[in-house]
């Protein structure tokens, strides 16, 4: 008896200590089991994420450049192959759809004290997801050859072009720019924000009915297929990750890629005099228009819907902990634009901040959206290669959308 | 073999391929006859770090209830079939009303995916076959006269293409033809061209496809000659010899003819294998410029975030018609061949 009223009491007193703020870490129960991209920032977040979790955790993390296509199969097994998926606004929407991932209201009122209310998304008035930091694509150039040509910084995608002709006249760079044109998602995103940049909408307002075969989708097909003509002549096989590599090379000046690369470009490792000289600027606008050719995007954790209660609180205090830890934000300043509390944005969060306050759209959150990116991903390559028309492409990209779309039940 | 024994000793086997190959073929072609349930949309608030908009969004518990109703979709017929992203019949017919010349209904047909994808797969089938049979051969041959010491070590170099797993092995040469890499930029010194590149123009892709399909098919085709090769009778060869015949003509008399019901045999097992050709499209990075119907497969399972498993059928039950289009005249050809040595 005595035992027992002592064990009681060393109970009440420890939860008592965590009475008003349950601290999230230190998981001895249930098991942890996240499906995430695979990036720089991503495995530093991961490294918090596995620290806050403590060594007694059943802690696993599968960091996937395919976590998009891998995403809606295992969360809809029940119970679910991953407990926690990193989501942004693209990915959240085809999980939404299927009611795949929980509403985390109680949990965040648990343990999400030290979050900011900005990163708590909120979709028909439930928490669904946590963000802890924002991205968007935006123009890298090299100081010293743009100073040694006299090229003032690009502000409109004009300017990047004629810029990057400079440069190949001038005999420097045979290719100066790149960007992410792997026929695919990435090209199907180079697309997205082209089209937004000249003031484009997607779909027929209020309806599912595609619409981008139209001016302004053909004056982005055309800026497209300028900036692809000085680039690489590999580049429908390039990724983000490519071009990454092709710029630590030195074989390019200019290009429009992730702020979150600054954690892979700007680290120790490679060419140190290419980092001294690597320079970011805000995104350009393009055929006149005054918002950037950009679109922005926040990453942040969700949690399944089929797996069990446990396993969820379990996943969600190891994750949440790292969304709120101000020592990840401020040890890694220039690995992204983090929303955690506390964080003081290091050098390169400049263009991410330069896109949200010039009004830049949103990636577009539609549920029917992941079905028209995958038609624009696969239906521009023959424009690119000069074998078909910008208006005949965009016709193509409409005639795939709807086929496949009216297969989903959305049309 | 009575029938009643012969029944016996299928049986096992039978039962597996109608369990493990048979019934998902069937469940396929069910599948394709569906699509999804209309989805219900509603439009809610969303609140993000980016601030709060008006959205539509899957009213998930309305869905969920007609789903439970329906869980097998809208029956839609042959409709999946005939769609833009499968046969495109209506597109066929439009391009057919309002052409001007052959050429340009041509370019429009090949345009559509699922011609685009078949004029590929059948290319393959056909420039990779021919050559992976006579290569075979050749090699066989030669294998076959080399002294007895030698010949295990050669027989395991000359598989090792088919050893190696066709996604591995389309991965190493598609990095050794990048402009930096060993192949890619000995071809630019070669043609003294410092901006050619395989990877970015389609025929040389194609080409390289072809290659790469050659190279991981000969050992098969290798092999198979080579076990064939040693039933060959000797006393027929001895015979010719005696009589003065040169090697080429014991060969072309002699051995070919002997080893055609086992060419034959090649070629169907090659065009089956070749018909659904997918690992090296993704190896060599070459969805943009070479599509295959497994491709297509893949794609609506796998590309999308979301599987459209009634577009995902319609394929692959087309795909199992062409295959078998092909092979009908080969297996006609096996089946005669069967009635007259009987």
């Amino acid at each position: 008896m005595k035992k027992l009223i002592l064990a009681l009491l060393i109970s009440f007193a420890s939860t008592s200590v965590f009475a008003g703020s349950h601290s999230p870490c230190g998981v001895t129960s249930g098991s942890i089991n996240i499906l995430a991209n695979e990036f720089t920032t991503y495995r530093i977040f991961m490294d918090e994420v596995k620290s806050c979790a403590g060594p007694d955790a059943d802690f696993n993390v599968t960091h996937s450049v395919d976590h998009n296509k891998l995403q809606v199969a295992a969360l809809s097994a029940n119970p679910a192959e991953f407990s926690a998926k990193l989501v942004t606004n693209g990915s959240i929407t085809p999980l939404m759809n299927d009611g795949l991932i929980r509403p985390l209201d109680d949990l965040v009122a648990k343990y999400g004290s030290n979050l900011n209310d900005n990163q708590k998304i909120t979709i028909d008035g439930k928490i669904y997801a946590v963000a802890f930091m924002a991205n968007a694509q935006h123009l890298w150039y090299r100081e010293s050859i743009l100073n040694d040509l006299g090229i003032a910084v690009p502000s409109t995608y004009e300017e990047v072009i004629a810029a990057a002709e400079k440069i190949k006249a001038a005999g420097v760079m045979e290719n100066p720019y790149a960007g992410a044109f792997k026929s695919g998602w990435n090209l199907g995103q180079e697309f997205v924000n082209m089209y937004l940049g000249h003031g484009g909408e997607f779909f027929k307002s209020g309806s599912a009915q595609p619409n981008v075969n139209n001016e302004k989708g053909v004056a982005a097909l055309n800026v497209i297929k300028k900036l692809t003509e000085l680039s690489n002549p590999d580049f429908l096989t390039q990724d983000t990750n490519a071009v990454k590599e092709e710029w630590e090379s030195g074989n390019v000046a200019l290009m429009h890629v992730w702020n979150s690369g600054a954690a892979s470009l700007l680290d120790d490792e490679g060419d140190q005099n290419i980092k001294a000289d690597t320079r970011l600027a805000p995104s350009p606008t393009v055929g006149g228009g005054n918002k950037p050719a950009t679109t922005l995007w926040w990453d942040g954790i969700a949690i399944a819907t089929n797996t069990s209660d446990e396993n969820a609180e379990a996943s969600f205090r190891a994750l949440v902990g790292a969304a709120s830890s101000t020592d990840l934000a401020n040890n890694n300043p220039n690995a992204t634009v983090w929303l955690i509390k506390g964080y003081t944005p290091g050098d390169t969060a400049g263009p991410v901040v330069d896109a949200a306050s010039r009004g830049t759209t949103p990636y577009p959150s539609f549920p029917h959206m992941s079905l028209m990116h995958g038609a624009l991903s696969t239906e521009l390559v023959e424009f690119l290669q000069g074998n078909e028309s910008a208006e005949k492409a965009l016709a193509d990209v409409e005639a795939a959308y709807i086929a496949k779309a009216t297969e989903q039940g959305f049309l | 073999m009575p029938h009643r024994t012969f029944i016996w000793f299928i049986l096992p086997t039978a039962l597996a391929m109608i369990l493990f190959i048979g019934l998902p073929i069937v469940s396929s072609f069910f599948q394709s006859l569906h699509i999804e349930n209309e989805q219900v949309l509603m439009e809610v608030e969303n609140c993000d770090p980016f601030g709060c908009t008006t959205n539509v969004r899957v009213d998930v518990e309305a869905t969920e209830k007609i789903e439970a109703e329906n869980p097998l979709g809208r029956f839609n017929g042959f409709g999946t079939y005939i769609d833009r992203n499968h046969l495109a019949f209506d597109e066929i017919r439009e391009a057919w009303d309002n052409k001007s010349s052959i050429g340009e209904f041509k370019d429009i047909v090949l345009n559509l995916p699922f011609y685009k994808a078949l004029l590929f797969t059948l290319t393959f089938c056909f420039a990779v076959t021919p050559p992976v049979i006579v290569l075979g051969f050749i090699v066989a041959l030669s294998v076959n006269t080399l002294a007895k010491s030698l010949k295990g070590l050669i027989v395991f170099g000359t598989i090792l293409p088919m050893i190696v797993t066709p996604l591995i092995g389309s991965l190493v040469l598609f990095w050794m033809i990048d402009s930096q890499g060993i192949i890619g930029a000995s071809i630019q010194i070669l043609f003294d061209d410092p901006n050619l590149s395989l990877k970015a123009s389609s025929n040389l892709t194609w080409i390289t496809l072809i290659i790469y399909g050659i190279w991981h098919n000969t050992p098969f085709a290798f092999v198979v000659f080579y076990a064939a090769l040693q039933t060959v009778p000797q006393d027929p060869l001895e015979a010719a010899y005696i009589d003065g015949a040169t090697r080429f003509e014991r060969v072309r008399f002699i051995v070919i003819p002997h080893l055609y019901p086992v060419a034959t045999f090649i070629m169907l097992i090659c065009l089956m294998d070749n018909f659904r050709v997918f690992e090296p499209i993704i190896g060599f990075s070459a969805e943009g410029v070479a599509q295959s119907l497994s491709w297509m497969i893949y794609q609506d399972l796998r590309n999308e975030n979301k599987m459209l498993f009634g577009s995902a059928g319609a394929t692959s039950m087309l795909t199992i018609l062409g295959i078998a289009f092909l092979l009908t005249p080969v297996l006609i050809r096996t089946w005669k061949e069967f009635k007259t040595e009987r």
